[in-house]
């Protein structure tokens, strides 16, 4: 690493390491975030939920949505529809989206977290969990 | 771009370290890489999450997921079961001491629900051997900001409308103190920060300089600029050994990027820093006594007037800030004195850092806006009193401090309100006491750690705590006349007017906050040769309740000398006059057929 020359040059490398923390300042507000849940139990892998998970932070990430946390969670019970992923945005019920491929990973980006527009492919949840 | 998922952050400051901690980071990197997820999953070290009672913390984000008492061995199930499987160890989270329900996020912990971390922003959430975080973290874009907009009058002027006062104790205006320095022209002046942290119970600045050292590296420089010196002196406890190695790592990696050294930023402004160790004395931690001993004259306080900020380190203008109240600085610069000084009450403003203690539920390490009050600090952040006891007191400000009680729960903390109160912000550092503490004996603690602390060089304070000990140890063997309580109050107020400096004027104030609140304990010692609290052994008594005991015998079996008395399956007698009051007998009983009183 060379001498840092001018404060423009470190605002630039603030911007450049800013990837490095985000994960915890976005966990710091999450009450804020939007969440995506991908279901990464042994069906859901099996089933390529890794890839969904990788496409869903590079398009996070390469669209700049900083109030996206990409997080992931256990069987959701929807074994049948796998790789499965909830969304959750601030103030409205969790979406859970089925059979999710990388394609349908920007389609459910473009969609749902940007405009909260619905779409097809949408699993009715069938459960209640103990905070409700 | 980094392909991290998730970010498991494990506390390494110095409490958890020694529970371990390190292993536990070893261990996860371990079974990540068996796992084959070592690049979807970041561990990294931090510094101090301040939840110091249930340490080792491991904390996972993005869900902040909040793990307490972690071990080693546990790291295979946080990687198989939460890192792989995103199912939470349920026995590992925080459980809520009232109701035993597990906490599974830290936001809704009642222990940071209050809080407000300024000083403390990044302790517990970068890793502070990486600069490129603290970067990442807004980190030296105040000075920048200060190298390249701001002339050193207007950094000055903000630190001033801040309001921010001196976070080591005395309270006094950090922008007033910088102003001085800066009036005073010479061709060399200094910067110290002052890192003797003595008050016993106090780590703050321990957790800070741990925990996000550059914060202070960044603010020693802002001072520098607007002062005109650029010379740093980080004047540190060698009994910190962890804080001095990542302070050492922060000014080598600030020298590495061009943050410290000749033209900074290209600016023109040259400024470094330089470590200094200190033995441990108390009395260092007073700014004279401090620079007399960086320049290895011995560490005795000398009369101000002289200012350091006028005749300092080696005769030159000399400003000495403590690491917290450095650690506000670049916060300050870049959110602006409007923000700062929005929080707090009317004459202290900002966040101050306590380090909670003794006989509380959560001891740890906290900072929350100035003018909450102690009854949120002990109950709601602190979780109340251990094992359901009845709360008696607080020690504020270290053995200069005095002892606050339940009437003044409800004071907002200032640095003005507790002086009012007969006590003191001092460094921070709170002692929590319940029912069974005695106060002759608190009183007398704090004597003794004066008493050892005198530098020994003005009279009233070499002499005075030496005598405040002896009558105090005195009143609490039961051998105290009511003339001593008198010459305790008397003496106490003339060590007050007379002694030198800080250390001598303020030794007297554990004495003096306690005498007149607990003056009936103190007579009880005097007159009943009676400890209320139960905790002077010269005064107790032990008995045996002829209704309880069955005559097993061990009570008699484990008295050292004899003094227990009686047959098999009949009742036991205790010789007072033989009695050394041990206690052996009473641990040993198990029918609680031995009282004491």
């Amino acid at each position: 690493m060379g001498k840092i020359k001018s404060l423009e040059e470190l605002k630039q490398l603030r911007e450049q390491y800013k990837s490095k923390v985000d994960i915890r300042e976005k966990g710091d507000q999450m009450e804020k975030m939007i969440l995506v849940r991908v279901a990464m139990a042994t069906c859901g892998i099996a089933s390529g939920a890794r890839d969904v998970m990788d496409a869903f932070i590079d398009e996070v990430a390469n669209r700049k949505l900083d109030n996206v946390v990409v997080s992931q969670t256990g069987c959701m019970g929807y074994c049948y529809a796998e790789p499965t992923v909830e969304v959750t945005i601030p103030g409205k019920e969790p979406v859970v989206f089925g059979e999710v491929n990388k394609d349908r990973v920007k389609e459910i980006v473009d969609k749902y977290i940007i405009h909260g527009e619905l779409l097809d492919g949408i699993i009715p949840v069938t459960h209640k969990t103990v905070d409700d | 771009m980094s392909r991290y998922k998730m970010h498991v952050l494990v506390c390494g400051g110095t409490g958890c370290v020694s529970s371990n901690s390190i292993q536990i980071v070893e261990n996860l990197k371990k079974y990540l890489k068996e796992n084959g997820i070592e690049d979807e999953v970041q561990v990294l070290k931090t510094g101090c999450f301040g939840f110091c009672e249930k340490g080792p913390i491991v904390k996972i984000l993005p869900d902040n997921t909040f793990y307490v008492q972690v071990k080693p061995e546990d790291a295979e199930i946080i990687v198989k079961e939460h890192l792989i499987k995103g199912r939470k160890v349920e026995r590992l989270l925080y459980k809520e001491p009232n109701t035993q329900t597990a906490i599974d996020d830290s936001k809704h912990m009642d222990f940071y629900k209050k809080q407000m971390r300024v000083a403390l922003r990044n302790c517990g959430f970068i890793d502070p051997d990486n600069i490129e975080e603290y970067i990442a973290r807004d980190g030296y874009q105040a000075l920048g900001k200060a190298l390249t907009e701001m002339t050193p009058e207007q950094v000055i002027e903000e630190v001033k409308k801040s309001g921010l006062r001196g976070r080591g104790g005395g309270g006094f205006p950090t922008g007033l103190k910088w102003e001085f320095a800066y009036k005073n022209k010479s061709d060399q002046k200094y910067v110290v920060c002052n890192a003797d942290e003595g008050d016993p119970g106090a780590f703050m600045d321990r957790s800070i300089l741990e925990g996000d050292p550059h914060s202070i590296v960044e603010a020693m420089a802002i001072c520098g600029y607007a002062i005109g010196a650029n010379k740093g002196l980080v004047y540190i406890r060698a009994e910190y050994p962890l804080a001095v190695k990542r302070l050492k790592k922060a000014i080598e990696d600030a020298r590495e990027y061009g943050l410290l050294g000749k033209n900074i930023l290209d600016t023109g402004f040259d400024f470094d820093i330089e470590i200094k160790y200190g033995a441990g004395a108390f009395v260092c931690g007073e700014e004279t006594a401090l620079i007399h001993s960086m320049e290895g004259e011995r560490g005795e306080p000398t009369t101000k007037p002289p200012f350091p900020a006028e005749s300092g380190y080696w005769g030159k203008p000399t400003n000495v800030n403590n690491v917290e109240t450095f650690a506000n600085i670049p916060v300050i610069l870049l959110k602006g004195a409007d923000w700062f000084s929005s929080i707090g009450t009317e004459k202290s403003k900002g966040t101050k850092v306590f380090a909670l203690a003794g006989k509380i539920n959560n001891v740890g390490l906290i900072e929350v806006p100035m003018g909450t009050t102690l009854r949120e600090v002990i109950f709601d952040i602190g979780g109340g009193i251990k094992g359901g006891k009845k709360f008696k007191a607080v020690q504020t400000g270290g053995p200069s401090g005095g002892c606050l009680t339940e009437k003044d729960l409800d004071t907002p903390i200032d640095f003005d309100n507790l002086v009012a109160k007969g006590s003191m912000m001092g460094s921070g550092g709170m002692i929590v006491m319940d029912e069974d503490d005695c106060m002759p004996s608190v009183a007398k603690f704090y004597l003794e750690f004066t008493e050892d602390e005198s530098c020994g060089k003005c009279t009233p304070c070499r002499i005075g705590t030496k005598r405040l000990s002896e009558l105090l140890d005195k009143i609490t063997k039961g051998q105290g006349t009511m003339e001593d309580l008198e010459m305790l109050k008397t003496l106490s107020e003339t060590i007050k007017d007379t002694a030198l400096c800080g250390l001598g004027q303020t030794a007297p104030n554990p004495v003096l906050s306690t005498i007149d609140t607990f003056w009936d304990e103190y007579v009880a010692h005097v007159k009943e040769h009676r400890c209320p609290a139960g905790q002077c052994s010269a005064l107790l008594q032990y008995f045996i309740l002829e209704e309880k005991c069955i005559g097993c015998t061990a009570c008699s079996r484990v008295c050292p000398v004899g003094a227990i008395s009686g047959k098999v399956k009949s009742t036991h007698v205790i010789d007072q006059d033989k009695c050394i009051k041990c206690g052996a007998c009473y641990e040993k009983c198990k029918f609680s057929a031995i009282i004491k009183k």
